[in-house]
């Protein structure tokens, strides 16, 4: 411990901790850009979090200036209150600062700290730097007018992925920051997973809204339907106030049913429908010698990585579609067909925790006979802006049900997609009752439950069989096991991989976790919302009656009546694609 | 990528073999292609990335910040015209809008015919010579706009009894 004084007040406080750490624990927010504190940033360049200290040369920054013995530290004094303002004003100075046309108005970090430190008066009025804006790709969106080079996009696409697609350019006043040549994220190998989105202070990085494609469904007059994935319901919440980890899947059924949806639908049926089939796959492949280890192929991030990175390896990727583009198929062909009407005219919404999605339902592998599967997909932080723009109170609402025709059932297993481990999991519970003829005790494969990026692995002994299991979030991790295939190390039967650190829970689409906008949240918030969300998911799947895929009613009822059995040809047309190995920096016209 | 024959493949991997102990090699990399071709186009920076591991936006972003290095090839002929402090106020302005006149490229663009490059350089270290400009190495002393039709001239000339 060490003895420090923050305005002439005595403390005690732990070695090591930086003088923002430090302040905190002794009750005091200093104003900076460090909401989003894991050391994703170009440490302590923004100069927001000034503060004067005995024996320092001039003011210092917090965030990276240790604490020592015998520190005098004064966060009010006249200096140090205009040097932090000074420093927004510069940031400012630089910035679009259209904020009513901005995305990220009400959720922006810059514009929190203006407000905190009193910049308001353009002090530094003059020049700005010329505009990089990239809206090609369909997940994600650049707007440099917004960027204040605090880097943490970088940081995070290299901690998660190991890729460090975007970086600085050139210097100086025109420094920028995007992908190599200034590229779109659609001409480089970005995976458009959206992690970049959600550490992003401001509104420089956003995903592609589509939430006008949607408005003009409802003009046009089609049948529109909307599908929620799992781990959109473990965060809608904290955009209306819930303690994070809230499960808020009735009221959320209310309020999509309040935006006007003809059908209120579960991905989760997908998801069960992911299971028989990803599973009938992966028993086929144990048994008759097929390619393995066998990949889970749910996640469009992972995929769009693979693609651009491990294309000799595509043949261990499942060939079932992800679960919202089954069940899309299936709204387009079987649902269409017992209601009498033109596919054509149906318009399918997802909600999804996720921005590749947005990327993956324009794959020209997952139309069937030329029709999309999904014609929208919006991410959960923008079911929540539609929520808000038609004047329901979220917290209001009764708790409904989903729409129960023909797809309402659905599963524990399906719930539990969301989070890293719940694929897997879900595919077992079947796997086992196939092999052994009789359900599993307990039915759980706690083993495989985590909710961290990192790599887990069990084998599993379904009477007498051995399945030896691996899992991995983020591309960092998932290289691991890809580069054991590749060299024919690898020992497991089973792999699932997920985009984003953490599984769908924390995917590029999921509410911004932002300790300056979170009051009522724990100081170690940003360590355990990962944690708080999966358990929100777990705990859907206990209370369910139903927590086997192959037990649900509707599905069976799908088979029987539509597609047949798991695998079938029918089932090949509308539940299963192909993947095409992708060059990264592939050539571009010029300019 | 791969436009690049199997030579050039083997040679820029073989100058990142150069410096696998180096902690922090990519300079010195950037440095010996630069040096050896005369410019890093991306395709080569997806190779030192694969080499190295860092990866092409930061390398991207190591070339683009240091003037030293190119994304583009150079001129047979690179004019670098000093604009340190000496050398502005002795007039390397009007030199150096003089050769961009005269061959009709901005400072940093190279002419049609690959010839020539025209470079803004920052203290040359030759202040006593103001304004220095400096074409491959051979330093022009105390130039004036009026003399850079000559110096061009010359290498055009040579060029010619080359061919």
């Amino acid at each position: 411990m060490v003895n420090i004084k923050i305005e002439g007040i005595s403390y005690q406080v732990e070695e090591g901790l930086t003088i923002l750490e430090a302040a905190k624990a002794c009750g005091y927010e200093i104003p900076s850009l460090c909401a989003f504190n894991h050391g994703e940033c170009n440490q302590g360049s923004c100069r927001v979090c000034l503060v004067e200290v005995t024996g320092a040369r001039g003011l210092v920054a917090s965030c990276v200036y240790p604490v020592a013995e015998g520190m005098e530290i004064k966060i009010s004094t006249p200096a140090a209150v205009e040097a932090r303002r000074a420093s927004v004003e510069l940031l400012l100075s630089n910035h679009n600062k259209n904020c009513q046309q901005c995305d990220k108005n009400g959720q922006c970090e810059l514009l929190n700290v203006a407000y905190l430190t009193g910049a308001r008066d353009d002090m530094f009025k003059g020049s700005m730097s010329e505009p990089h804006i990239d809206r090609i790709a369909p997940g994600l969106v650049r707007d440099t007018t917004k960027c204040i080079l605090c880097g943490r996009c970088i940081e995070r696409c290299k901690n998660a992925h190991g890729l460090g697609i975007l970086g600085f350019e050139n210097r100086g006043f025109e420094t920028f920051v995007a992908p190599a040549e200034d590229r779109s994220f659609a001409d480089s190998p970005c995976i458009q997973c959206g992690q970049c989105v959600n550490v992003c202070p401001t509104g420089a990085l956003m995903e592609n809204s589509e939430i006008t494609k949607i408005d003009e469904a409802f003009k046009s007059g089609k049948h529109v339907i909307v599908q929620a994935a799992p781990a959109v319901r473990a965060a809608l919440g904290e955009e209306f106030g819930y303690p994070i980890g809230t499960p808020v899947t009735g009221k959320m059924i209310a309020a999509l049913r309040r935006l006007g949806f003809e059908r209120v639908y579960d991905v989760n049926f997908g998801a069960d429908l992911t299971i028989m089939e990803e599973g009938t796959e992966l028993l086929g492949r144990l048994t008759n010698g097929g390619v393995l280890p066998m990949i889970t192929s749910c996640s469009p991030g992972w995929i769009n990585y693979a693609e651009y990175n491990y294309g000799d390896l595509l043949p261990h990727l499942s060939s079932c579609k992800s679960p919202h583009q089954m069940q899309g198929a299936v709204i387009k062909s079987y649902w269409a067909e017992q209601n009498g009407i033109d596919p054509k005219d149906v318009f399918v919404v997802s909600v999804m925790p996720c921005v590749a999605k947005k990327f993956e339902k324009e794959r020209e592998q997952e139309k069937v006979n030329g029709i999309a599967d999904v014609d929208a997909v919006i991410t959960t932080r923008e079911l929540a802006r539609m929520i808000k723009r038609s004047g329901i109170l979220f917290n209001k609402l009764p708790d409904e049900e989903w729409d129960q025709d023909i797809m309402g059932d659905y599963t524990g297993a399906g719930v539990i997609f969301g989070v890293t481990g719940g694929v897997m999991e879900a595919a077992l519970r079947t796997v086992y009752f196939k092999l052994t003829g009789k359900e599993k005790e307990g039915i759980e494969f706690k083993e495989v439950r985590g909710h961290e990026a990192g790599i887990r692995e069990a084998s599993i002994d379904i009477n007498g069989t051995v399945v030896n299991v691996a899992l991995a979030s983020g591309m960092k991790s998932a290289k691991v096991l890809l580069d054991e295939i590749k060299e024919g190390k690898s020992k497991y039967h089973f792999i699932e991989i997920m985009g984003c650190p953490g599984g769908c829970i924390n995917g590029g689409g999921q509410p911004y976790v932002r300790s300056c906008f979170l009051p009522n949240e724990d100081d170690d918030i940003l360590d355990t919302y990962k944690e708080k969300r999966a358990n929100a998911l777990y705990s859907e799947d206990e209370r369910q009656v139903i927590r086997q895929s192959h037990n649900n009613p509707q599905i069976k009822e799908l088979y029987d009546k539509f597609l047949g059995e798991p695998n079938s040809h029918k089932a090949h047309e509308l539940l299963h694609t192909s993947y095409a190995a992708r060059e990264g920096f592939n050539p571009v016209d010029e300019k | 990528m791969c436009k690049l024959n199997e030579a050039a493949v083997n040679k820029i991997t073989e100058i990142c073999d150069r410096y696998t102990n180096e902690n922090t090699p990519l300079m010195m990399i950037l440095s010996d292609i630069q040096n050896e071709y005369g410019y890093i186009p991306l395709e080569v920076q997806e190779i030192v990335s694969e080499k190295t591991g860092i990866s092409v936006a930061e390398i991207y972003g190591v070339v683009t910040f240091y003037s030293f290095f190119s994304l583009t090839p150079k001129g047979k002929y690179v004019i670098g015209c000093c604009l340190g402090t000496a050398c502005y106020v002795k007039g390397a302005q009007q030199v150096i809008d003089k050769f961009a006149e005269i061959l009709e490229i901005k400072p940093g663009g190279t002419t049609k015919d690959g010839l020539f490059t025209l470079d803004a350089l920052r203290c040359i270290g030759a202040c006593g010579i103001a304004p220095a400009v400096s074409i491959n190495g051979k330093v022009y002393p105390k130039m004036t706009p009026a003399m850079v039709q000559d110096v061009i001239d010359q290498y055009k000339k040579e060029e010619e009894g080359q061919a």
